[in-house]
């Protein structure tokens, strides 16, 4: 189990000499970038090929890109009276629904399936980028592992991503007649609409979510290397 | 003849059947079931969504609310993730902790799941046995991190703190005294390793008890034997993990398969179904309970005779004890950093999965180098069994999707996260 990410990426190199692939091997895995008109493809290849036989499809997830590495309080550029003090960015849980950010970004959506394969115990995590122009679809792989069916319409309801081919894309974990994909970085962590009593009306009501958005700890981000500096200390050694 | 048509039948949200909050929209044709489309996310909190909004340790406290029976399992995929990402590793000691405590955690989850599949199925007796032994199983976890249920007692660098040396006993009440507090306290002598160890010895003979109730009983075997059949082919093509997984006949088990914790250092066998039916899943998970005794002696063996740290020192991830906090400066700063903003964990991805009670449980975390999740995604077994629920039913009663819905042994909490 342990020394089988480095033949996994030169097999992947290998096998797939005509699609742009980019492997990326780490201490913890491989992850394996496809474009997303080969994504079924390769996908049907690394169930069926008997140097790969991924047999089974673990989970299949989106990712939200937009906001990737922003930090809401920075942590360098000292100045000789302290640190930046305050929080002004509108990072995930700071802003309301009409508050929300709406700006494009590039590579924005991603769909991460996990594969294992039981003959070789192995695992892979495969990804793919949704297109940026026109609608946000991505081949699904319901007729590659069936049961991958829930997690991509568990990707379309949080994130709105559309699988195209598969057979009952409705949502499944937001409530019924829900407006929006919660998941989204740009959707607000209180929401936008909360559920009430109403006693004239004798019944359960919608409205505009009464709390306000607060986060207690601000994201900073330190790229301090000493995390790096005990991982060159492992492969050294 | 009048004319029989299909009828559409609305199950739960509130049926006692339903294992939570399960909403069951099935097609009938007569008692017959032709399509069953489960409805999920009643009870959705957004943990994903939340995790994101917080340091990577405020969120340990959630895993325990995801599968609500099986707690510690959930917290050992999210606290892998985050060592792998920070490139840590727990010590030995924590290591076999873990380990005991994921196969307590596994004999809780067993023990309700017997417990609750057993009464869907008609034998109500077997409920009262189970938890009378599951109430032993959370006096553990209260004695190692004051909470019945949810412990949030794995960190990431080790567990919160070590075995407590004494199992706390019963009290004089009006209720218990005399001879009934001497029975009760007759296993609270000693430390929390002594408590659990008298368990473990005796708790193969209950395994016994549950299987006289159960094994040749009739009506057990009228309700569980050909029911939900699920071949090894399909198993794997839906996603199936765990023993749903094994009662189909595949020897996968990722405490053998994929170690983790201690488990390379302990020894225990996999039980494997034959024929993947409901009956064969209820003799895997009867079988791994008498495994688990087996893993948690020799976990208590080894705890009893090496004494050791069961949190990583690097002040970076783990806290300093307080009489140092108070007696020295670098080790304030470190705890002032520590529970104000946490720690930056290296950017990259990681999936984590653990073999939980349920089946796999993995956690894909994507760090950006900040000190709060950039995206978390939780894998829960039960998401991936229940999906599969309409394949498994069609065409059995009615009443048969009362034994599949308990073979899938389904959580809520982990479900609809």
């Amino acid at each position: 189990m342990s020394n089988y990410r480095y033949k996994l990426t030169k097999e992947l190199a290998e096998h797939f000499t005509d699609v742009q692939l980019e492997i990326e091997e780490s201490a913890h895995g491989v992850v394996c970038t496809v474009p997303v008109e080969s994504w079924l493809e390769v996908a049907k290849t690394l169930r069926d090929a008997t140097i790969f036989q991924f047999d089974q499809c673990m989970d299949v997830c989106g990712v939200d890109y937009f906001t990737y590495g922003e930090a809401e309080w920075q942590t360098d550029g000292v100045s000789s009276t302290g640190f930046s003090r305050g929080v002004n960015a509108k990072g995930p849980g700071r802003f309301s629904w009409h508050e929300r950010r709406q700006e494009a970004m590039p590579k924005r959506f991603a769909v991460v399936a996990q594969l294992l394969s039981v003959p070789h115990n192995r695992r892979l995590t495969i990804k793919c980028y949704a297109p940026d122009e026109g609608m946000l679809m991505v081949p699904s792989l319901v007729d590659i592992w069936p049961g991958v069916n829930w997690f991509e319409r568990e990707a379309f309801d949080l994130f709105g991503i559309i699988f195209k081919g598969h057979p009952d894309l409705r949502r499944i974990l937001t409530d019924y007649g829900f407006i929006g994909h919660p998941f989204r970085k740009d959707f607000p962590l209180i929401g936008n609409v909360e559920v009430a009593y109403d006693e004239e009306k004798e019944r359960v009501v919608y409205q505009p979510v009464s709390i306000e958005p607060r986060v207690l700890v601000p994201k900073t981000i330190r790229r301090d290397s000493r995390y790096v500096e005990s991982m060159n200390d492992q492969e050294t050694s | 003849m009048s004319e029989i048509k299909n009828y559409t039948m609305n199950f739960g949200p509130q049926h006692p059947a339903a294992h939570g909050v399960l909403r069951l929209i099935l097609e009938l044709d007569g008692e017959v079931v032709e399509h069953a489309d489960p409805h999920v996310g009643l009870l959705h909190r957004g943990t994903e969504k939340l995790a994101e909004s917080k340091p990577y340790n405020q969120s340990i406290g959630y895993m325990d609310r995801l599968d609500y029976v099986s707690m510690m399992c959930n917290e050992h995929a999210y606290v892998r993730g985050i060592e792998q990402l920070l490139n840590i590793e727990a010590p030995i000691r924590a290591q076999y902790i873990r380990t005991m405590f994921d196969e307590i955690t596994r004999i809780r989850n067993h023990l309700m799941w017997i417990g609750t599949h057993g009464l869907d199925l008609g034998a109500m007796a077997l409920f009262l046995y189970a938890f009378r032994e599951r109430e032993h199983c959370m006096d553990m976890y209260e004695a190692v991190s004051g909470a019945r249920m949810h412990a949030t007692y794995y960190r990431p660098g080790g567990v919160y703190r070590d075995l407590p040396e004494r199992m706390p006993q019963y009290a004089e009440s009006k209720w218990t005294k005399g001879k009934n507090l001497a029975y009760v306290n007759e296993w609270r002598e000693g430390s929390l390793l002594d408590f659990i160890e008298a368990f473990a010895n005796d708790f193969t003979s209950k395994i016994d008890e549950y299987r006289t109730l159960l094994q040749d009983n009739r009506i057990w075997k009228q309700r569980t034997v050909g029911i939900g059949v699920v071949s090894p082919e399909q198993a794997k093509a839906w996603g199936f993990s765990g023993p749903m997984l094994r009662g189909s006949g595949v020897a996968w088990d990722l405490r053998k398969k994929q170690t983790y914790a201690a488990y390379d250092k302990v020894d225990f066998d996999i039980p494997v179904g034959v024929n993947g039916d409901c009956y064969d899943r209820y003799l895997v998970r009867m079988e791994e309970m008498v495994q688990s005794t087996r893993i948690i002696k020799q976990c208590v063996e080894w705890l009893k005779h090496n004494p050791g740290p069961v949190m990583v020192d690097e002040f970076k991830v783990a806290p300093p004890s307080r009489e140092m906090m108070k007696e020295d400066m670098e080790s304030m700063i470190h705890h002032f950093k520590l529970f104000t903003e946490g720690y930056t964990v290296p950017a990259g991805e990681v999936y984590a999965a653990v073999e939980a009670p349920k089946g796999e449980f993995g956690v894909y975390l994507i760090s950006d180098d900040s000190n709060k999740p950039f995206r978390m995604k939780l894998r829960a077994p039960g998401f991936a069994h229940l999906s599969a629920m309409n394949d498994m039913v069609k065409g059995h009663m009615l009443a048969d999707v009362v034994a599949v819905i308990g073979t899938m042994d389904i959580v809520f909490g982990e479900i609809d996260r």
